[in-house]
């Protein structure tokens, strides 16, 4: 589904040149659940937009669902996006203007699907994440659990292939945070690869993999398996920190 | 499944419906949009309307007078020639119109007139009790053709009252007023002028607002040339005439022409530039188009400004929303919208502001326009006084403002859309906005 050969990328500051990412080799297979981890600094979300093809890289290769994605123009891009990933933020990013409804509807309307089948299937996928009652509302009505499961059934909509999803408990309490981690395992239980790019280790326990970056580099790469060795490491973490 | 391409853009009724509603959801920021666009093609429209009215109410006034038409007086002789001294008295003679009429093929037109009893020493027409001060004029039928009168009641003065110096008159709505009660019918009645009776055999107005020689059209009596001549003792003298030029032949020229001759007959030096006393329509008629089309053009260029101002506007106001909404294009893009959608929408956003704008302002404007006719209308009454007339705009004019609007509208929307798609997504994004 995705594969990453020697990805850099730096960010140009006016004189100064920020190496964030340097030689990323990453392979992630259909129907994962995948969770990217690191300080902040560590280039996580860098690497999960370049995934999202929502930035560019400077070198190496990055094959998404077969295609090469390198130097795309904004239209095909735009389509890609459209067809095969759905995201969701940390910050939500629902338009404010638009109620519930309309929000979870904006991709088809991308696609041009009508207004009133739209709406319908919006209100199909509000039922999945339990907000049909919610539908009308505007996103400031909303609690932040609330908003994340409309963006959650947004990113859903177009049926995509894999769901990118930058810190996606950010702002989220605990136990809201554990709900929106159900809805994710279950998107993923109906067979779409799911990546996540979190600080939290509980949160990351909770996926099959976790990708730990460090300055610009795959630190180590932690199966299912291994979880239990991580808590162990997570644990130690905490009484070092 | 497909993205959708290009399609039709008028037809895409979700597109529209898209904009509508976020353009309702935004009620402010579209006012505020909406509002530059508005006032600059509601002062255009206001402004040129009024330029017009000016315009037609002075060339109401003069439209139907005959634009190649010249008058002759005489004033003291300016120069001693031939034995004269300066300063002498002459007067024009039947002899050079006859002399004129024969000869100058350039001539369409000639119209001798000769000035009757003067109404500014008392009253001058006498009907039993009633008694009035008018202007009278003797003059050819030809008259007729220079300055156009139209008869209410009766007749025009024409060619057999001139050969047999019949005594009749054409007089003035204003003259039936002071000489008849209300119900009487004027035709074929007699007036007293200056001792000597004269039959009423029209009620004529004046088409035009312009008159030679002073006073009131509306208080003016017309008789035979002939007539009065011989009546009132005025031996073969001319007072005054008026010549149109013939068709093709520019009156500057013919005036000139007949000056030189009228000297020569009445042996006044060539270069005498006072005993010929004349003027020239076409040239007071170049004057008055010029100011129109100076007028008409000063309106459209401060219209045009104004209206630039408000595109300017709207595209300021459209690039401060386009950063306001970074985010929402972000995620927009994010979820898929290409480019071109987005640029799509935000032109059309602009287009269908500055339209709409555009057409409230130009449905206001032409509306106070027939709101101030109407009250012109209502007080100018019989309004000959009235300089101002028909404010009004042609369609040209309002199609061409639209047209101008909806170019504007891609020029506003456009600069800010290409600005908006240049960010790139993850940019947008990161804005920190909503």
């Amino acid at each position: 589904m995705i594969r990453l050969n020697n990805v850099h990328k730096s960010y140009v500051m006016g004189s100064n040149s920020l190496h964030v990412l340097k030689g990323i080799d990453l392979e992630i297979k259909a129907g994962e659940f995948v969770s990217i981890m690191g300080s902040s600094g560590s280039g996580k979300s860098t690497l999960l937009n370049i995934l999202g093809i929502l930035d560019n890289y400077d070198e190496g290769s990055y094959y998404l669902d077969g295609q090469l994605v390198k130097d795309m123009s904004e239209k095909k891009a735009a389509r890609l996006r459209n067809e095969l990933v759905g995201f969701v933020f940390q910050s939500f990013n629902l338009i404010s203007f638009k109620n519930a409804m309309e929000n979870v509807a904006l991709p088809l309307y991308y696609q041009g699907v009508k207004r009133k089948k739209r709406n319908k299937i919006a209100l199909e996928y509000l039922d999945k994440v339990g907000l049909l009652d919610w539908a009308t509302h505007l996103p400031n009505e909303m609690s932040g659990g609330q908003k994340q499961r409309v963006a959650i059934a947004r990113s859903l909509i177009s049926q995509p292939k894999i769901i990118f999803a930058d810190e996606p408990t950010g702002a989220l309490d605990t136990s809201t945070s554990y709900e929106v981690m159900e809805i994710l395992k279950e998107i993923n239980n109906n067979g779409i690869t799911v990546i996540l790019v979190t600080h939290e280790h509980d949160i990351a326990a909770m996926t099959q993999k976790i990708v730990r970056l460090k300055d610009g580099r795959i630190d180590e790469i932690i199966k299912n398996g291994d979880l239990k060795d991580f808590q162990h490491q997570y644990a130690k973490e905490l009484e070092t920190a | 499944m497909e993205g959708q391409g290009g399609g039709s853009i008028m037809f895409d009724l979700d597109l529209w419906k898209e904009i509508l509603s976020t353009l309702k959801k935004n009620r402010m920021r579209s006012f505020m949009t909406a509002f530059g666009v508005f006032w600059g093609i509601f002062m255009l429209i206001i402004m040129s309307g009024a330029g017009r009215a000016l315009e037609n109410g002075v060339m109401d006034g003069i439209s139907a007078f005959a634009s190649n038409s010249a008058f002759f007086w005489t004033e003291r002789t300016g120069k001693p020639y031939k034995g004269f001294q300066r300063g002498r008295r002459w007067s024009y003679k039947n002899t050079d119109i006859e002399y004129i009429k024969a000869n100058i093929s350039d001539v369409e037109y000639l119209s001798p007139r000769l000035f009757g009893p003067r109404s500014n020493s008392g009253d001058n027409t006498i009907r039993g009790k009633k008694t009035g001060a008018f202007s009278i004029y003797g003059d050819y039928p030809e008259f007729f053709k220079i300055d156009p009168w139209t008869p209410l009641q009766g007749r025009l003065i024409n060619e057999i009252d001139m050969r047999q110096s019949r005594k009749v008159v054409n007089i003035g709505e204003r003259v039936v007023e002071v000489m008849f009660e209300k119900e009487e019918d004027p035709i074929g009645q007699y007036l007293k002028i200056n001792g000597v009776y004269f039959q009423v055999v029209g009620v004529v107005k004046g088409e035009t607002r312009v008159n030679i020689g002073g006073g009131r059209k509306t208080e003016t009596i017309i008789m035979p040339f002939s007539t009065m001549q011989k009546t009132f003792n005025m031996g073969d003298d001319v007072h005054f005439f008026s010549v149109t030029s013939a068709p093709g032949v520019p009156v500057s020229k013919v005036e000139a022409r007949l000056k030189e001759l009228l000297k020569e007959r009445h042996s006044i030096a060539p270069d005498d530039q006072q005993a010929v006393g004349s003027f020239n329509i076409e040239v007071e008629w170049k004057k008055f188009t010029g100011l129109f089309t100076g007028i008409q053009l000063l309106t459209w260029i401060v219209g045009i400004g104004t209206l630039l101002a408000g595109v300017i506007g709207v595209s300021n106001i459209m690039l401060v929303i386009i950063k306001e909404r970074t985010q929402e294009i972000g995620i927009q893009r994010a979820i898929g919208a290409t480019p071109g959608k987005i640029i799509l929408h935000i032109v059309a956003e602009s287009v269908f502001l500055t339209v709409m704008a555009g057409y409230i302002g130009l449905a206001l404007g032409v509306g106070l326009l027939e709101l101030l006719n109407m009250l012109l209308e209502m007080n100018a009454g019989s309004g000959d006084d009235v300089f101002f007339r028909n404010p009004e705009i042609s369609f040209t004019m309002a199609i061409g403002a639209l047209s101008v609007l909806v170019f504007a509208g891609i020029f506003a929307g456009l600069i800010p859309a290409r600005r908006a798609v240049s960010i790139k997504p993850i940019d947008a994004l990161r804005d920190e906005g909503i």
